[in-house]
């Protein structure tokens, strides 16, 4: 028992040692890697983990090699708490995160207090996936910057396309309860009053996030009440199982989504997603694009089979990040986070801007569907995401305005 | 009219899912008196189990192999573990129990990944049997239908109609007389939680791919089982069937029902802009099972029909 204590003391040094010893800048990524959102976090970990290669290959930030460590949270804010403090103990100052935006928003408040109470060691949060929109807009902070689209803008995109669609009377919207289902709603309630008051909406659900198995009690309220389409900010294994339930049922109409390109939503519908399935994301691989992004698209694949290159912002938050660090002159994250405000980089699907007055990024969006006959699939299924017509919504097109009041240090 | 007719066919199929994971919990449980906090976890490794048996041949060999490499695993879990812990008590049966629902959760991690598998239903059974008001109805559910409702029957006529099953029933209630009458009691023993979990892991099998395998099933299965198990009473078979079915049909039914606090509870002066009276019926269905948990254990202790008090 002695000896196995002593082996395990050993091997705790040395593996402390050993990380203390490496990188010079060291970045956190805090999201899901197990359980019902395991997928949506280890899809997007892989992605950074890519990134962060490149960028060490390519002379890292300022020549400095940057660590980049996945702590997983299990979707729970106290749990994020928990270990973002491990950290940030162990010299994290560019904290990543995405899923959920119940754990961003703790993340943010936490970040807030740590950056007041320990000035010269601050840290950054690069928010890529809690689109809440509040988090750029009443509660905006310094410390946050958001690489995806929020929900209000994703949200214009689904509702602009769904007015020039005549056949959609009725809308049926479902989401999960949490602040971000909350939000997507809202919205959806909101901007379909205002430019489309005909279309009528059926249903507004809320369903327990990442609790439901089998969202058949959930169709055949949509089937029931008779709707054309429906909305839904779904994503992880809520998405997949909502339209596994879909094609169970037999139910044929359109499913706008933000995050239909969740793992295994399209293999789980197989051809009933052609025409079905809809998402907006900031970019789809079937986009043209140079042949470096298509060797990138290819070197994910390869490395990473079980998933496809679904995280494009990602990737944009990496080169971002690169640029802020050159612009600076410095890897000090206060240094960083003035870079980053009003920053452009042209990105693979067209130039991303970090807007200085919101932290919000601006992009292309792009509306898809899934489609056979397409240069990359997903799932390891015959079919992939192809832009619908008139699918690009120009980055001016989908800015949204703010009422964030931007408290600088 | 469609909806109650959709709510208790949907509800009838979950509650029966339901049933054939708690009946193993039943006879191991309230039978034997052992709280085997794993119980779920031999769920997730029959589901394990027929998906990688299914990948190599095909899943009726899945659904009869899946469920006896689980008991199998259970006897052994019997007679290597439970066996030595259980003349300890109750508190060293439940730690140990605990700790290897822990254990299988990162057993099944390491060999099959974290995140979910791709175990499908069939495609013998891939296919809309009928469509009722506009809605397709696969025939997989009646499949899991048929599969609970024979194993029920068989499970009953086992204990009640058969001389293995006075045996069993004997040796559970008076393992020391059972014993002088030249009965191998802690075999009994053994094939008892062998078979419970056998029952667990058949519920994996055609569970797996109703909903879906991913390593956090045993953790989210576990709390409902032993719901079932308290609503339906200590030693009963029956009532854990009543119980299951109740829970299905209540939990499915809840989602359909539109119904805020504010409408039920309006004349209290609650209104709808307030937090608590924005909460629909529907929100509140997965928290239904405890609620009627807690009911159970306030008015009737021994639960539906329960031999004893818990």
């Amino acid at each position: 028992m002695t000896l196995f204590a002593k082996a395990a003391m050993a091997a705790f040094v040395g593996l402390a040692a050993h990380g203390v010893a490496q990188a010079d800048v060291k970045v956190a990524f805090i999201d899901p890697l197990s359980g019902p959102f395991g997928p949506s976090g280890t899809g997007a970990y892989t992605s950074y983990v890519l990134a962060f290669e490149h960028l060490n290959a390519n002379g890292g930030m300022n020549g400095e090699k940057v660590e980049l460590t996945g702590y997983d949270n299990k979707v729970s804010p106290k749990e994020s708490l928990v270990q973002l403090q491990k950290a940030i103990d162990s010299g994290a100052r560019f904290i990543i995160q995405g899923n959920g935006s119940s754990v961003a928003a703790a993340i943010i408040d936490a970040v807030n207090k740590h950056n007041e109470r320990n000035p010269g060691d601050e840290v950054v949060f690069l928010n890529y996936a809690a689109v809440t929109p509040a988090f750029t807009n009443e509660a905006c902070s310094f410390w946050h910057f958001r690489f995806d689209a929020h929900a209000d803008m994703k949200m214009n995109a689904i509702t602009d396309w769904l007015i020039k669609r005549d056949d959609i009377k009725k809308v049926y919207l479902i989401g999960q309860d949490y602040v971000f289902g909350k939000a997507v709603a809202e919205a959806a309630v909101k901007q379909l009053g205002e430019k489309k008051e005909s279309v009528e909406i059926v249903g507004n659900e809320l369903h327990p996030l990442g609790k439901v198995k089998d969202f058949t009690p959930y169709i055949q309220k949509i089937q029931a009440s008779g709707a054309d389409a429906v909305i839904t900010g779904n994503w992880g294994q809520d998405m997949v199982l909502l339209v596994k339930a879909a094609g169970d049922s037999g139910l044929k109409i359109p499913f706008l989504t933000f995050y239909g390109g969740s793992l295994g939503a399209v293999s789980t519908l197989g051809d009933a997603a052609i025409g079905t399935l809809y998402q907006v994301s900031e970019g789809i691989t079937n986009l043209e694009a140079s042949d470096a992004q298509y060797a990138l698209i290819e070197e994910y694949k390869e490395r990473f089979p079980e998933y496809d290159y679904y995280y494009h912002r990602a990737f944009e938050a990496v080169d971002m990040l690169k640029a802020a660090s050159e612009k600076a002159g410095s890897n000090d994250p206060v240094a960083i986070a003035k870079a980053l405000e009003g920053l452009t980089v042209e990105g693979a699907y067209g130039p991303v801007t970090m807007r200085a007055s919101d932290h919000q990024a601006q992009q292309n969006l792009y509306v898809s569907t899934v489609a056979k006959d397409v240069k990359y699939t997903v799932d390891n299924t015959d079919k992939g995401w192809k832009l619908v017509e008139n699918g690009k919504i120009d980055a001016a097109a989908a800015e949204e305005p703010t009422t964030c009041e931007m408290v600088r240090p | 009219m469609e909806t109650i007719v959709f709510s208790l066919l949907n509800g009838m199929i979950y509650g029966l899912l339901l049933f054939m994971l708690s009946s193993g919990l039943t006879l191991i449980f309230s039978m034997m008196g052992i709280l085997n906090f794993a119980h779920a976890s031999f769920y997730m490794l029959g589901a394990y189990f027929a998906y990688t048996i299914m990948g190599v041949t095909n899943f009726w060999l899945a659904l009869f192999l899946a469920p006896v490499l689980a008991g199998g695993v259970g006897m052994l879990v019997e007679r290597w573990g439970l066996r030595r812990v259980h003349v300890n008590g109750h508190v060293a049966e439940l730690l140990f129990t605990f700790g290897l629902a822990y254990l299988i959760d990162e057993v099944v991690r390491i060999i099959w990944g974290r995140n979910a598998v791709n175990y499908k239903v069939p495609e013998a059974l891939d296919f809309t049997l009928f469509t009722l008001y506009g809605s397709n109805y696969p025939a997989y559910r009646i499949f899991i239908l048929f599969v609970a409702v024979f194993m029920l029957v068989s499970l009953w006529y086992l204990l009640k109609r058969t001389r293995i099953g006075l045996i069993i029933q004997a040796a559970l209630t008076h393992p020391h007389m059972v014993g002088h009458l030249g009965h191998n009691v802690p075999l009994v023993f053994m094939s008892v939680f062998g078979a419970g979990c056998a029952l667990a892991g058949l519920a994996g099998v055609i569970g797996g791919n109703y909903f879906i395998t991913d390593p956090a099933m045993a953790v989210q299965m576990g709390p409902i089982v032993f719901v079932v198990v308290v609503v339906g009473g200590l030693g009963s078979l029956e009532g854990a069937f009543l119980a299951a079915m109740l829970i299905g049909i209540l939990q499915t039914s809840a989602v359909s029902i539109n119904a805020s606090f504010s409408d039920i509870f309006g004349f209290l002066g609650l209104t709808a802009s307030s937090e608590l009276g924005r909460i629909t019926v529907a929100q509140l269905a997965p928290t239904l099972p405890f609620l009627l948990l807690v009911l159970v254990l306030i008015a009737r202790p021994r639960g539906l029909m329960g031999e004893r008090e818990v």
